[in-house]
């Protein structure tokens, strides 16, 4: 027996206390209530070890709980039939394709009875005034020429747009708040998709936001949707569809959209 | 009118359509690509040589200027074998067909010796493509999930998601009944092919046997049968041929555990259960030589002896899961003793003969070709009765295979992938002949007309398609499905196609 084990030799020869099991029965039952005290006290890199190992052990503990409750359950549940869509038997082991993306027809088809054409999902937008839209640039080499304006707003700006000489310039449209992609929500199947965009179709606030790409609150957008798979009643690919802005994407960072189905 | 390549070529006026022999017989010598040599006085003329599918030369070889059309070689070959009744042919040169005039589809193609012209007798009637829809059935509450005509053409099954199986009135297109047993989705179902009884599988595992001409009130009918023996849902479901069981009519159902189970119909009765296969059997046939053939996701195809209970070999090849099998008797077997108008004889007798005659002119000489398609995106194909080994592999699809089927005489076999595109491939050899491409979304299902020349196609993109073989074109759109087309059927008649599939309607297609 080497030498620092004088706790086992004392068991050994004089046995446990005659509360042994009883204390170590207690200090495990409070064992909770210190491990909470250690992960309230700990901070910094000490803390996030602790937390990683309790998340691990809680982790391992939970699945023995499930193994076990398992285990009771003796009777097998009568088989229910499936309440999803009927799929015919070549589909029936391809449930591990993302049907989730691809939109179902039937859906679509709901848009039939929509009521009027512009029944958009934000119908009134608090007016966005020039002022606030477009920030005056002070140009010209004593900086007096007040006629140069920068978009202030997140803009959506053509792949092909290249700019015009500085002369000619007279809206600036920043690198930093151009987007590409909006996050557009289906509204029928609770599923968001980030989809490119196409274009703006119309800024309700002025035709000229619309000309040049604003995207505020409100802006119906085009998105490119062939990557859900929706095609006309005649067997054609749908890849563009408008989406209303739901979100203020300047403050943000990035566009939510709702998909106008 | 001798046999054999050693007769001198006979010519033929060039300019007219009526052919006539040349007078100038020459002596002759043996070998046939002298003769062609000597034999070569007209510009625009080439020694040809009529040949069988099968390589069997008929008649002499024979000089024809080369802007004769494929008309004009019908006449002539009608003339040599002696022809009364006017059957059709279509005619290959290095498997190129000709179609407008030999020139053309001779191409670049060597004419110092003799050129082979290759017929291929067409059927003799001709199914009309289908323009219009004709009726839009609704009546089922959840997706259709297959459809199939009966042999004689006249009703037809659908099986859906809403766990019954209905029949259709095809001439007057309204319901007839309602079969309901099932408990869930009703996956296949299959006639028999004396058209007396129809078999339906279900996912929760059920097979249901039912009288197809049973009436009663409400339209409602109870099942004949039902065999619960499945543990898991059914697949697919193959009867045995009628030239095979007349006596006792049996079928095979397919299964995801991975089990073949041979029923008798009249009994309900489990014959056999066929079990080898380690999971999912996706697919199976029951051949016209007795054997039954299953294919399945764990990659092997079987062939089994269903009498003996025994595996008589396992078709190795496909690297993922095999999704479908075809043999060249499929639509043979499937009409048995009904003809192309679905008539037939009306003892049972008589019937399997006239199978069993049918059966034998579409098989040939040849045992019987199977081909398969999988996950793997290729097509094999096999000769299941003889070899192991398969005949040739077929690749090109760019995703997984999910239809493939033989064209009723056997001459092509054409795979739908999800990748959209149809391909078209020699029936006999497995060559590549086209690419038929026009669905933008996945193809589900394929159906070939009675006289092999159409094609119908059900895709992912809601569209129905017909295909002509001879221009490999799409011939008719068919839009009008709100969603997924999940099963296409061509009457045997050749009068309608069905198709049904998410939208929860049936629609009916006419010319």
């Amino acid at each position: 027996m080497a030498q620092g084990e004088y706790i086992e030799l004392h068991q050994k020869r004089h046995g446990k206390r005659l509360d042994h099991d009883e204390r170590a029965r207690k200090k495990e039952a409070r064992s909770a209530h210190k491990k909470s005290a250690i992960s309230k006290k700990l901070r910094g890199l000490k803390a996030k070890q602790y937390n990683k190992k309790r998340y691990s052990e809680k982790a391992e503990m939970k699945k023995t709980i499930k193994q076990h409750a398992e285990r009771l359950n003796k009777h097998k549940t009568a088989e229910k039939p499936d309440e999803k869509d009927a799929v015919p038997a070549y589909l029936l082991d391809r449930e591990g394709m993302s049907h989730a993306k691809v939109l179902s027809n039937s859906i679509k088809q709901k848009r039939k009875e929509k009521a009027g054409k512009w029944s958009v999902p934000i119908p009134k937008v608090r007016p966005v005034g020039e002022d606030e839209v477009f920030k005056v640039m002070a140009s010209g080499k004593r900086k007096k020429k007040q006629w140069k304006r920068m978009v202030n707003k997140v803009t959506f700006v053509g792949e092909s747009f290249t700019r015009k000489p500085p002369k000619y310039e007279r809206f600036v449209r920043p690198a930093a708040l151009r987007f590409k992609q909006a996050h557009v929500t289906h509204p029928e199947l609770k599923a968001t998709f980030t989809l490119d965009l196409i274009g703006v179709k119309k800024n309700p606030q002025s035709p000229l936001y619309t000309s040049l790409g604003v995207i505020t609150k409100g802006t119906v957008i085009e998105v490119n949707c062939s990557d859900l798979g929706l095609v006309t009643p005649s067997g054609k690919v749908v890849w563009g569809k408008y989406a209303q802005v739901t979100n203020n994407p300047e403050n943000d960072g990035c566009i939510n959209a709702v998909l106008l189905v | 009118m001798r046999r054999g390549g050693r007769t001198p070529p006979h010519r033929f006026a060039t300019e007219t359509a009526t052919w006539k022999r040349s007078q100038t017989s020459r002596p002759t010598r043996n070998r046939p690509g002298e003769t062609a040599a000597r034999s070569r006085p007209m510009a625009g003329a080439v020694i040809a040589q009529f040949e069988t599918a099968e390589g069997e030369r008929t008649g002499p070889q024979l000089d024809i200027p080369v802007d004769t059309t494929a008309a004009q070689l019908q006449l002539i070959l009608h003339e040599l074998l002696h022809l009364e009744e006017k059957v059709p042919y279509s005619f290959y040169v290095a498997e190129a067909e000709v179609s407008s005039t030999l020139e053309k589809a001779l191409g670049a193609a060597s004419t110092e010796q003799a050129v082979r012209i290759v017929y291929v007798p067409q059927a003799i009637f001709r199914v009309r493509a289908v323009t219009r829809c004709s009726s839009t059935l609704p009546g089922h509450a959840e997706a259709l999930l297959s459809s199939s005509f009966s042999p004689d053409g006249n009703t037809l099954a659908t099986g859906s998601g809403d766990h019954c199986v209905r029949l259709w009135d095809v001439h007057t297109e309204t319901p007839r009944a309602t079969l309901r047993s099932h408990r869930d989705w009703v996956l296949c179902i299959a006639w028999s092919p004396c058209g007396r009884f129809l078999a339906s599988g279900g996912k929760d595992g059920q097979v249901a046997l039912w009288r197809a001409m049973e009436r009663s009130v409400k339209g409602e009918v109870a099942p004949l049968r039902v065999m619960n023996a499945h543990k898991k849902w059914v697949n697919a479901i193959a009867w045995e041929p009628l030239h095979l069981s007349l006596a006792m009519p049996r079928f095979a159902s397919a299964s995801k555990d991975g089990q073949i189970r041979i029923w008798e119909a009249l009994t309900g009765r489990c014959v056999t259960s066929l079990s080898g296969h380690s999971m999912s059997v996706s697919c199976v046939r029951w051949s016209g030589d007795g054997l039954v053939i299953s294919g399945s996701q764990d990659r092997t195809i079987k062939v089994w002896a269903p009498n003996e209970t025994k595996l008589v070999r396992s078709l190795e090849g496909h690297a993922h899961w095999v999704n479908c099998i075809a043999l060249n008797t499929d639509a043979a077997l499937r009409v048995g003793g009904h003809d192309h108008r679905g008539v037939a004889a009306p003892e049972i007798e008589a019937q399997a003969v006239a199978a069993e005659k049918k059966f034998k002119e579409v098989r040939g000489a040849a045992p019987e070709l199977m081909v398969s398609g999988s996950d793997d995106f290729t097509l094999f194909l096999w000769s299941p009765y003889s070899s192991k080994k398969p005949i040739t592999r077929m690749t090109g699809h760019v995703q997984l295979v999910n239809a493939a089927c033989f064209s009723p005489d056997g001459q092509w076999i054409a795979s739908g992938s999800f990748d959209g595109s149809i391909r078209l491939w020699h029936g006999k050899t497995g060559k590549f002949v086209a690419t038929l491409r026009g669905h933008v979304g996945a193809v589900y299902q394929l159906a070939w007309s009675g006289d092999s020349r159409l094609l119908a196609s059900g895709s992912k993109d809601s569209t129905v398609k017909v295909w002509e073989t001879r221009t490999r074109k799409v011939k008719e759109d068919l839009p009008g499905h709100a969603d997924e087309v999940y099963t296409v059927d061509w009457s045997p008649d050749g009068e309608r196609v069905a198709s049904g599939g998410k939208d929860r309607n049936l629609k009916m297609w006419r010319c």
